[in-house]
């Protein structure tokens, strides 16, 4: 092992951190996906009240802004290549990277979910107030409830997994103590 | 059979149709054909919400249209947004206040022509205890065996007291009221 773990995964060609769009974009979802689980979760147990309608709508439009951004993400790193993992055992590369893939998915599908539950309830998306987004279904008490269902469970996972990631990274960084996390926070020491 | 046994059973007959006509006349709005919804924006979102229970009659002759007239009640407590802690909020006092007023009505006073399918009612407003005048223009469809009346009429909250101010930042003033009333058919 070298004495400079910063200095031990630069590889000929290869890059350390992630691109400056891709650790902004990280973050920005990352913000966007707290608050789009705190939020969510309070707006439901408020009881009626203005408040309580400006919260579903904000939480509708942060939804539909990491919905966004996600795609925006995924369209980035397709198109550019993220830098090397460091050295780790296999189960723990297989591992990541099906976090990351179940991440990109959620990152997608809880704002669809969200999206679906709230048109079947009766409620269209404008976005921001400004712009009128179409509804993916029509209006359906039923179909409400399984979609409420379905955002709901998502969610949770979502929470979880999120915290997983996280837990992960600190483990890397203070445990392990590689460079992983320095990859999409370059200033860490 | 004898002239005058003749005469009444054609009395008979012509009494049972004319009766007939009446009760059909008077057979008032099919409900199950019949719908009357709200539309509101909500920091811009449009929504639109049922009114599950309301009865009444129009009468309208094609042949005379001014003499067309229209009578409507609409149970304030059969709003349904679709989620119970909403329906609870629309009934309390702030807003339909349904348990002291249970109805929201209107009653033509005048009928106007504008083309063989269209005509305009003005007629009073009744709701949360207050009156206006309105004037709404009606479309008339053919609907099956009978005749359908569409509409919207635009409802200004703040003109009934419907709804506590704290509320105007979200809640547009202006509540759409549209409705397709069909007439209940004669065979009914």
């Amino acid at each position: 092992m070298s004495s400079n773990p910063h200095a031990s995964t630069i590889v000929a060609g290869s890059q350390t951190h992630y691109t400056r769009t891709a650790v902004g974009l990280h973050w920005l979802i990352a913000a966007l996906i707290v608050v789009a689980l705190v939020v969510g979760w309070t707006m439901t147990d408020m009881p009626v009240s203005p408040q309580k309608l400006k919260f579903y709508n904000w939480h509708r439009w942060v939804g539909i802004t990491v919905l966004w951004l996600a795609a925006l993400r995924i369209l980035w790193r397709v198109t550019h290549r993220p830098p090397d993992m460091v050295a780790m055992p296999a189960w723990q590369r297989i591992a990541a990277h099906a976090l990351h893939g179940v991440l990109y998915l959620l990152m997608l599908a809880q704002p669809i979910s969200g999206w679906i539950y709230s048109n079947a309830a009766g409620f269209p998306i404008v976005y921001l107030r400004l712009i009128p987004l179409p509804n993916l279904v029509a209006k359906n008490p039923q179909l409400a409830e399984s979609w409420q269902q379905v955002h709901e469970t998502l969610g949770m996972v979502l929470a979880i997994v999120v915290v997983v990631h996280l837990l992960a990274a600190v483990k890397h960084h203070l445990i392990d103590k590689d460079d992983t996390m320095r990859r999409m926070l370059r200033w860490l020491p | 059979m004898n002239r005058v046994a003749v005469k009444r059973a054609a009395l008979l007959v012509l009494g049972c149709a004319a009766l007939s006509l009446v009760l059909a006349e008077d057979a008032g709005i099919d409900l199950p054909h019949s719908k009357i919804t709200a539309t509101f924006k909500q920091e811009s979102v449009p929504v639109e919400a049922p009114f599950k229970k309301f009865s009444g009659h129009i009468r309208y002759d094609a042949s005379n249209p001014a003499g067309a007239s229209a009578s409507i009640d609409i149970e304030t407590g059969s709003f349904d947004l679709g989620d119970p802690s909403y329906n609870a909020e629309i009934r309390k006092q702030a807003w339909f206040d349904s348990s002291s007023f249970p109805f929201a009505s209107f009653r033509s006073t005048s009928a106007k022509a504008i083309s063989p399918t269209r005509f305009e009612v003005t007629g009073s407003l009744y709701i949360k205890g207050r009156s206006l005048t309105v004037t709404v223009p009606v479309t008339i469809v053919a609907a099956g065996l009978s005749t359908a009346f569409d509409g919207t009429l635009p409802v200004s909250r703040k003109a009934f007291a419907i709804g506590d101010p704290t509320w105007n930042d979200v809640i547009e003033d202006q509540v759409n009221v549209h409705f397709h009333l069909v007439n209940a058919s004669p065979s009914n």
